[in-house]
């Protein structure tokens, strides 16, 4: 068998990603986008790109999830899909 | 099935970015709420972030910083390119994030624009809206 770290990992992007699109809740969305982009960064850091894993860790899931959740309280949290 | 299961684990990367990048199509192109299509165009885009740091990996080499270049040794180590991940992809990935959160900064505030105008993130209410005036 198989079975390796990144696989594992890569798996819980996928579910991610689908979670941040399923949840009827914007704020869930926003955390499940944050969780997603950290999932991506350990990936990162596993397949040697270590310049590229603080970036994300930085920017993409600190400044993003940030802007998510502020835009967020800015505007209604519920959504019908 | 040995040989099956180990091709599927070769191009795992591959198919974890298609799939990915399906995800979020699908998100921008069916959701009706404009927060839910700008998180659809970001796992778009770090779908395609993925495939390009898929493409540098390599097996059993280290991260891209020079062993031995500095100090007395360092002229009789010879570098071989195989034993470091190309750090090519890795460039150009640097500024694809920088951009991918430029652009999601752009689109939420855009969104929040429309939600001052018109009170509703669904686009269907705002096309009624916008039909109504």
């Amino acid at each position: 068998m198989v079975v390796e770290l990144d696989m594992v990992i890569l798996t819980l992007v996928m579910i991610c990603a689908v979670g941040a699109i399923w949840v009827k809740d914007l704020l869930g969305a926003a955390i499940l986008f944050g969780a997603y982009s950290f999932m991506l960064c350990l990936l990162w850091a596993i397949m040697g790109a270590v310049d590229v894993a603080f970036t994300e860790a930085s920017v993409g899931a600190g400044v993003s999830t940030v802007f998510m959740v502020a835009a967020v309280f800015r505007t209604s949290r519920r959504t019908k899909d | 099935m040995d040989d099956l299961l180990s091709k599927i684990a070769g191009g795992y990367n591959y198919i974890a970015y298609i799939t990915i990048m399906m995800i979020g199509l699908y998100a921008v192109i069916a959701k009706r709420n404009l927060v839910k299509k700008i998180i659809g165009m970001s796992i778009f885009q770090t779908a395609i972030i993925l495939f390009y740091i898929s493409i540098g990996a390599k097996k059993g080499a280290t991260i891209p910083i020079l062993m031995h270049d500095h100090g007395p040794e360092a002229a009789e180590h010879a570098i071989k390119a195989a034993d470091y991940i190309n750090p090519l992809p890795h460039v150009l990935m640097l500024t694809a994030i920088v951009v991918a959160v430029a652009t999601l900064g752009v689109a939420l505030s855009l969104a929040v624009k429309v939600y001052q105008r018109y009170g509703t993130l669904e686009e269907p209410e705002i096309q009624d809206q916008i039909n109504k005036s």
